[in-house]
């Protein structure tokens, strides 16, 4: 489903401030995989998720989504196939439109946009039903703007946008880790579920160690703009945090060392 | 009697200026985008139609290419903000400079009379103008509302509101931008063309300030009739202009100098920025004093809970 071979970033070559953010980086999605990325900051996480949506561009090596090479399309043109939630709530919806017009403009993901009416009342009555899945009362709402919603409905209503259309991949960027950890716990949940029911190939970047367990069937961990451990769905069930500090102390010759990850 | 003609006079200028009102809405308020090519614009199409006029074309015709004037040029700023990568403020102020020389070119002389010419006015009888115009007005401002509401629209509304939710929805915030800016102009040239058929002639200098106008127009609107639905703040943006001119004109029956109206104009936008901020913040320190007094009013004296 999405290949990424031997990818490279260079940022500021031939500077003082040259930083290797990615090096010869290998990874292959099969569909419906869901892969949870760890890594301290500075591994290369971010960038990683950049290159897939085509934020930034490869220096070297190739992103294939369905066997065909994406290199060249932008961000807007991949959309088509890649679907996104920021970890900023305020980042994945348009705050000055209602809930209904934000879920129009996401249902057309990968569709033409004419002067169509953007919306009528068969479109609401699916909007209020795909609404219902997130069980937050959003369906009643349909009128509000978005602006009026709290973070932890932002991005309930972000991941539902980026998800319902059922795209060919979803990436995750730490989209829990603004929010408080009753709410975060929600967006994960309800993650889980949209991931299950649209059966959707993920990628999730998270610095909650915990979750990177608890979510998914596969683990990747990151360090220096490598991928220097990747626990295969066999592997994957029963791995404890303990065991994810263990691995990684072996393999790099020392402990892992950051503040921002969280362990349990 | 006097003032009651005065006071129609404006009531019929400012409804021409709607257009360009509505122009500035678009740039400023749903593409967030601070476009000064309309100081330039508005000229454009004056002169376009102006010109086209008095070569004898008709006057809708004359009209309407003042409209694909100004959208030409808001193409060229928005080309100049999204390709050439010019800050937004500077690609309006380059190609309204530039458009100072192509008006001037398109006019061949600094002012087109159209004293005897027939232009879209003549159309109407006598003692029409203000039932005929305010319908035609409210017609464009219906159709400026439908189509913020298709899927273009949306597009657009989300692009001035977050350009990054919009592109990974696959929309290219480039094109968006680019349309939205042409339209803006499109609307502020037709404005101008009208104007220049109402006073009777296009001159060089009439699109002077035209960007602090139409600020001054949405915001006068949004503060008094509100914006919270697209329908209510075209609504807003179109009474607005009229007032604006009401205010105008009562500042000249008050014999204020007329050199001075740019400088109230310009007044008028100052305040109405700054009051409503200023109210805000007087109406939040209220409610945290309040707050503050009721958290208080729960611990005693030694800041025991009093409920516990």
């Amino acid at each position: 489903m999405l290949e990424i071979n031997h990818v490279t970033k260079l940022f500021n070559a031939n500077t003082v401030d040259e930083k290797l953010a990615l090096s010869n980086v290998n990874l292959n999605l099969a569909p419906s995989d869901f892969v949870t990325v760890i890594g301290s900051n500075g591994a290369g996480k971010s960038t990683l998720m950049n290159i897939i949506s085509g934020v930034l561009k490869p220096d070297d090596g190739n992103v294939k989504i369905d066997g065909v090479v994406v290199n060249k399309l932008h961000e807007h043109q991949r959309s088509k196939w890649i679907a996104r939630v920021f970890q900023d709530p305020m980042a994945g919806t348009s705050p000055n439109m209602t809930i209904a017009e934000n879920l129009s403009i996401a249902y057309l993901r990968g569709h033409k946009r004419t002067l169509k009416r953007g919306l009528n009342k068969e479109k609401k009555l699916y909007f209020k039903e795909q609404l219902e899945r997130l069980g937050i009362g959003l369906e009643n709402r349909l009128n509000a703007n978005v602006g009026l919603l709290s973070g932890g409905e932002r991005q309930a209503l972000s991941l539902l946008m980026a998800t319902f259309t059922k795209p060919k991949i979803l990436l995750l960027d730490e989209h829990t880790a603004a929010l408080d950890p009753s709410r975060a716990e929600l967006i994960s949940n309800l993650t889980e579920k949209v991931v299950k029911e649209f059966n959707l190939t993920t990628l999730m970047v998270t610095h909650n160690m915990a979750q990177a367990i608890q979510l998914g069937n596969r683990l990747i961990m990151m360090d220096k703009g490598q991928i220097i451990m990747d626990i295969p769905p066999s592997k994957k069930k029963g791995l404890t945090v303990e065991d994810l500090l263990h691995e990684f102390a072996a393999i790099k010759g020392e402990e892992l060392n950051d503040d921002r990850v969280v362990l349990g | 009697m006097y003032l009651l003609k005065a006071l129609e006079g404006s009531i019929e200028l400012g409804l021409l200026y709607v257009l360009m009102a509505l122009g500035v809405y678009i740039s400023f308020r749903i593409l967030d985008f601070p476009d000064l090519t309309v100081d330039g614009s508005f000229t454009t199409g004056a002169a376009v139609s102006a010109v086209m006029i008095t070569y004898g074309y008709a006057p809708f015709i004359a009209t309407f290419s003042g409209f694909l004037a100004g959208a030409a040029a808001g193409t060229i700023t928005g080309l100049l903000h999204t390709k050439g990568k010019i800050n937004n403020l500077l690609s309006g102020i380059v190609m309204m400079i530039a458009l100072y020389s192509i008006n001037l070119r398109i006019m061949g002389k600094p002012n087109t009379p159209l004293f005897g010419e027939s232009t879209v006015f003549s159309a109407i009888p006598d003692g029409y103008f203000l039932f005929i115009v305010p319908i035609v007005i409210v017609i464009f401002k219906l159709i400026l509302d439908a189509f913020l509401h298709t899927d273009i629209g949306f597009a657009l509304r989300a692009t001035g509101d977050n350009q990054r939710m919009i592109r990974s929805f696959g929309v290219n915030t480039d094109s968006t931008i680019i349309l939205g800016i042409a339209l803006s102009n499109g609307l502020v040239a037709m404005s101008g063309a009208l104007v220049a058929q109402y006073q009777g002639f296009a001159d060089i200098s009439m699109g002077v300030g035209m960007i602090v106008i139409g600020l001054a127009s949405v915001i006068i609107g949004e503060a008094i009739f509100g914006h919270k639905t697209v329908f209510r703040a075209t609504l807003a943006v179109l009474l607005g202009a009229i007032v604006y001119r009401m205010v105008i004109a009562s500042a000249l029956q008050l014999n204020m100098n007329a050199e001075d109206l740019k400088l109230i104009t310009a007044l008028i936008v100052v305040a109405a920025l700054i009051l409503p901020k200023i109210q805000k913040s007087i109406g939040q320190k209220r409610k945290m004093l309040e707050r503050i007094k009721e958290v208080n009013s729960t611990v005693d004296s030694k800041g025991r809970d009093i409920n516990a």
